[in-house]
């Protein structure tokens, strides 16, 4: 661990290692007497690549909203990048996907390259421009994740898997050193799930992105992910995928209830 | 024959007013539309209402006030309406549809009321409801290119904010973008962009000029930038045509700027389904 010290080399209490780029302390949250989240100590370090999985109504897409600052917690805290959230401004550092199904109109007059762009305007600022280098920064991002023959297309047209890919284009754009993807594979055909996965690996092992992804494919993910971290109101396991799969059995009966069976799929 | 037109003053007035329309409302109107807001501008359009009203009857029963040009009320009331459906909308969230009907009914209810005070029910008020090329004077017009620039320059300088915000709300809330504060902006926005559009259309019609050319430009065009610029083309045309009609046909001019771009979006729907 490294420890983090001011330019007077006095210890800061209150600084964080800066290689956690995520962590949640003692998180409390509820909806009315609902309570959603206990006490959720959660962190995510550099280089991590972290599958978050759970039940339905576990709590996973309210963490996230927590971690974006969308929602605050009743209790706890949070620090990005070693600032608590609510002094953190570098926002372009963390790049976002959401649950395609419900993030867009696809009606919407845009094309991939206008859509893409947007994972600019965050690092622009107020009443900036796009320049000739954040083009071109756009249309690598778009070949990055094989879209370069749809540049042009209204986004609204393409295929579920290929909307994906362009929203994965957005987030990366900026070139953030953290990913979050909120359940990403919802609505995409198996085939392009498959391809999903390769890009993630790619960003992770040659771009040393940090990755925290929710979903709900518990087989698919453990493949590829090197940290799995079980939710339910609180955090029932956070460790590597082995750990995970030596203990699976215990962890999924107390996280989801004893009927909880694993299906392992291999596409 | 067209030499004609330039040749009076009130149709350098109303052309010039128009053309200046014709480019912020379907601009502004491109941004409600794609965000399910179309309605909008019918509500803070009878909110304008109620401020001409009063207006009108502060200009008859206040002398202090004789010379005030009840556009500038109006203006004021449309900026109010609008802050008032951003909280109205905040109150019914489960609703949010419900702010327009009530901001729309309140503002026709306190305009009725505030004419018949005033006495109002004359041409003049006609002029306000219908629009008239002939009520544009030059302190309109002047106002008009005031309010007009200040409108296009602030939607150019948000254009990628309203974009983002447009497209997805909560994406552009993460990546950093300042929600509350665009969408307050651009309110205001749509407020002025009502007040100063319906001296020509009027307030009964202004709502069919931010939304039926971008209705058009959206069967046609693939990007957002696209839908912007065939949205102006469309409005441009229609209030051209319908101006220079309405002129040698002795037709109300805002009826026959509407008709002109239901005719257009009318053609267009035809060709996109022969296509």
């Amino acid at each position: 661990m490294i420890i983090f010290y001011d330019k007077g080399g006095n210890h800061q209490p209150g600084a964080k290692p800066m290689n956690s780029i995520i962590e949640c302390k003692h998180i409390n949250f509820g909806y009315g007497s609902n309570e959603v989240l206990k006490d959720i100590d959660f962190v995510v370090e550099q280089g991590d690549y972290v599958g978050l999985v759970g039940p339905n109504g576990s709590g996973k897409s309210t963490l996230l909203k927590i971690i974006l600052g969308l929602a605050k917690p009743d209790q706890g805290e949070v620090f990005l990048f070693g600032k608590p959230i609510s002094s953190f401004k570098d926002w372009h550092k963390i790049g976002y996907v959401s649950q395609k199904a419900n993030s867009f109109n696809s009606g919407f007059p845009a094309t991939v390259e206008e859509v893409v762009s947007m994972g600019l305007y965050g690092k622009l600022g107020l009443f900036s421009r796009l320049s000739k280098s954040h083009k071109e920064r756009v249309l690598q991002a778009i070949d990055q994740v094989g879209l370069s023959d749809f540049t042009y297309r209204n986004i609204g047209k393409l295929s579920g898997g290929q909307q994906q890919r362009a929203f994965i284009a957005r987030a990366i754009v900026a070139q953030p050193s953290l990913l979050i993807l909120d359940e990403p594979t919802v609505g995409v055909d198996t085939e392009s799930v498959e391809r999903f996965y390769q890009l993630l690996a790619t960003l992770h092992n040659k771009h040393q992105l940090t990755l925290l992804m929710v979903t709900h494919d518990i087989g698919m993910m453990t493949h590829h992910v090197t940290k799995i971290a079980c939710l339910n109101k609180k955090i029932h396991f956070h460790g590597p995928p082995s750990e995970f799969q030596q203990k699976q059995s215990e962890i999924l009966a107390e996280a989801y209830g004893s009927h909880m069976n694993l299906v392992e799929h291999h596409h | 024959m067209l030499e004609l037109i330039f040749r009076y003053e009130f149709m350098q007035n109303a052309l010039l007013a128009g053309i200046i329309i014709g480019v912020i409302c379907p601009a502004i109107g491109v941004f409600l539309v794609v965000r399910r807001l179309s309605l909008m501008a019918d509500a803070l359009s009878h909110i304008t209402l109620s401020g001409i009203a009063a207006g009108l009857l502060l200009q008859k029963n206040v002398p202090l006030l004789q010379g005030i040009n009840p556009m500038y009320v109006g203006m004021i009331f449309s900026v109010a309406g609008s802050l008032l459906v951003e909280q109205l909308r905040k109150a019914y969230r489960f609703y949010q549809e419900l702010a327009i009907p009530i901001i729309l009914s309140a503002g026709i209810g306190l305009g009725v009321v505030l004419i018949s005070i005033a006495n109002g029910f004359n041409v003049d008020l006609f002029s306000y409801l219908f629009g008239s090329v002939i009520a544009v004077n030059r302190t309109d017009l002047w106002t008009i290119i005031v309010v007009g620039m200040i409108v296009l320059i602030a939607t150019i300088l948000l254009y990628k904010e309203l974009f983002a915000l447009s497209f997805d709300e909560e994406y552009a809330r993460i990546s950093g973008i300042k929600r509350k504060w665009v969408n307050f902006t651009f309110t205001i926005l749509v407020a002025l962009t009502i007040a100063i559009s319906m001296r020509i259309v009027g307030i009964l019609l202004v709502s069919a000029l931010i939304t039926l050319p971008v209705a058009a430009a959206l069967q046609l065009s693939n990007s957002f930038k696209q839908t912007i610029w065939l949205s102006i083309c469309f409005a441009e045309l229609s209030v051209l045509g319908g101006l220079t009609l309405a002129f040698y046909l002795n037709w109300a001019s805002g009826g026959t700027i509407v008709l002109f771009s239901v005719l257009l979006l009318v053609i267009v729907l035809i060709v996109k389904k022969r296509v």
